[in-house]
């Protein structure tokens, strides 16, 4: 079944006035109701990518639709649909909190409705500063309000761009929970991260980005399927400095000043190769003490994906 | 039409007055009063009639020109260079609202800012001297044009603004000199031959003769000639605006 897709972007490119192409020939399509998680080093071009959906960049070619609007064509429509919650805390110093998130609703054309507000801040913990001078918030406070701001129009799709910047664990945690509410009301959701346990926790789609390249988007679960490895932690009961020759052949590292060995293999293959690994060290005369398998997460499949396109 | 965006817009710029109201308010109306005090009660009483007024009634026009072009600019330049100084115009952009609403937004809220400005400076001219008003309806509509006109030019100055410095260079080192040039204490009568026609070139000669005019009748300046060069210099602000926003405001990337 082909999934409704809310946002659809076809063949972007961007290319910035000093020449500088920040995305190259991305195609990407958001399904209703997931959380989508965009991973990618610094400038990769999630900003960028993130920024002409919304309106703040201009494309160099391509083009964008937003349940079904085309973004330059039908702005009006497209962009009422979007929440925009930006990576800098960019918010007006002097405004309190109230005011400044219902200005938001303002600008996207919808009538004043205080009961909202009330709600979206109550939502965010946010409600007893409510009358607070934006000057006098903390930064994951200011973060908050962004938040509250691109809920204030009752968007149906919402950007995130590094939400979880400087909101500490205890906040962070509570942050996914409005998220995963959020989807559950029926609000598709896109968020950058730097984090990537943070789209271990709640994306169901992960793209990973780098030069401005969209490498790899698949859902999270197939991703590590797929790519994920598993290692093989063999704790010997006395250090050795260097292998013994019927394992030399074999994968393994040595680890932990020699106290350790690393396996590492493919979880899906048939022969993992465990058995005669075992049968192996025994011959050479190595006590085991312990032994733990790891399945390897979204952290390493990202850090080999990104190192294998920079070679 | 986005109403309620323009609504929002036009709101939170008043709002930023009325939290920032003796800036806003309270200092043109003080250093106005100053004026009063200085030129029409202290120098006035040594001058003898200008035009047929007193000299304290015939520096009032004048004075309230300058303050209106200066707020005008200053109001609406900073109104929007401040927000793309914060980072906050982003919601500007990302909203669905088109660069005309922006505008009458911004421009209008500074506009009626500065209406607010030039009634509380003419009643408090009253105090100080005597005030007539020949044509009140060429009065209305000349401090309307100009507020309006010298508010879009200010928006202009903010939004090709990339710092400080250049926000406040433009209004230093043009405006302020051109209205003082621009007869607002003085016709230009009284200047030597030469310095009357370079006058001529000054456009705010226009603007003050066309308001003086509105009160008492008299201008060294037909009248038609004010009107049309002040609704010119609205309409060269129209093009610049335009133009700086269909290249992407200088902010858009
Ligand atoms: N206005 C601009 N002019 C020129 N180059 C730009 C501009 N904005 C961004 N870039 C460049 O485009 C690239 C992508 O930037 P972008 O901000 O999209 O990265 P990012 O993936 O969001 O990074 P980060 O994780 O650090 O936020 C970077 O190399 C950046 O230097
Ligand atoms: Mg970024």
């Amino acid at each position: 079944m082909k999934m409704r897709s809310v946002v659809s972007i076809n063949n972007l490119s961007k290319v910035y006035k000093n020449d500088f192409r920040a995305l190259k020939n991305v195609d990407l399509d958001i399904h209703k109701d997931e959380i989508f998680a965009l991973l990618g080093p610094n400038g990769a071009g999630k900003t960028t990518l993130i920024s002409i959906i919304c309106g703040l960049v201009n494309l160099s070619e391509g083009n964008v639709h937003v349940e079904g609007y085309d973004i330059i064509k039908n702005y009006r429509e497209a962009r009422s649909k979007i929440g925009l919650v930006p990576q800098e805390l960019s918010l007006e110093t002097f405004e309190n909190v109230f005011n400044n998130v219902s200005y938001t609703r303002g600008l996207y054309g919808k009538a004043p409705n205080p009961k909202h507000i009330e709600k979206t801040l109550k939502e965010l913990s946010l409600w007893d500063k409510k009358d607070s001078k934006i000057n006098d918030l903390s930064g994951g406070m200011k973060r908050r309000v962004l938040i509250a701001k691109a809920l204030s129009h009752e968007p149906s799709i919402l950007f995130l761009d590094e939400p979880s910047a400087g909101v500490d664990v205890e906040l962070r945690k509570e942050m996914w929970q409005v998220i995963e509410n959020l989807r559950d009301t029926g609000v598709t959701i896109i968020l950058t991260t730097h984090y990537i346990e943070e789209a271990e926790a709640i994306a169901d789609r992960v793209g990973v980005i780098n030069n401005g390249e969209m490498i790899v988007v698949d859902e999270k679960e197939s991703l590590i399927n797929s790519m994920g490895k598993k290692t093989l932690t063999i704790e010997l009961h006395d250090p050795i400095t260097e292998l013994p020759t019927n394992l030399s052949n074999l994968d393994l590292k040595i680890i932990n000043n020699g106290k350790s060995l690393n396996y590492s293999y493919d979880r899906k293959s048939k022969h993992t190769g465990i058995t005669s690994l075992l049968q192996s060290i025994r011959e050479a005369g190595l006590k085991l003490k312990d032994l733990k398998t790891e399945q390897s997460s979204l952290e390493n499949i990202f850090v080999e994906l990104v190192s294998k396109d920079n070679s | 039409m986005n109403y309620y965006a323009v609504r929002a817009i036009y709101l939170h710029e008043m709002h930023r007055m009325w939290r920032t109201i003796f800036q806003s308010i309270m200092s043109p109306v003080i250093s106005t009063s100053l004026y009063f005090i200085v030129f029409g009660s202290v120098i006035g009483a040594m001058i003898p009639q200008v035009d047929g007024v007193s000299y304290g009634s015939f520096i009032v026009p004048g004075l309230l020109m300058l303050t209106l072009l200066t707020q005008s600019v200053s109001n609406s330049a900073f109104g929007i260079f401040f927000p793309k100084y914060s980072g906050s115009i982003y919601e500007v952009l990302a909203a669905p609202i088109s660069s005309f609403e922006i505008i009458v937004g911004f421009v209008g809220a500074s506009a009626t800012k500065s209406l607010i400005v030039g009634v509380i400076i003419l009643v408090t001219a009253s105090f100080f001297v005597e005030l007539s008003i020949q044509y009140p309806l060429l009065m209305i509509f000349l401090l309307v044009l100009t507020c309006l006109t010298f508010s879009l030019f200010g928006f202009l100055i903010g939004l090709l603004s990339n710092n400080f410095e250049q926000l406040q260079v433009v209004p230093l080192i043009i405006i302020t000199p051109l209205v003082f040039l621009g007869g607002s204490l003085y016709t230009i009568e009284m200047l030597p031959d030469f310095w009357q026609k370079v006058s001529y070139f000054n456009p705010v000669v226009y603007l003050i003769n066309g308001m003086r005019y509105s009160f008492y009748g008299v201008s060294d300046i037909n009248i038609w000639i004010s009107v049309i060069s002040l609704v010119s210099f609205l309409v060269i602000c129209i093009f610049g605006v335009a133009i700086v926003i269909t290249k992407g405001y200088n902010i858009k990337s």
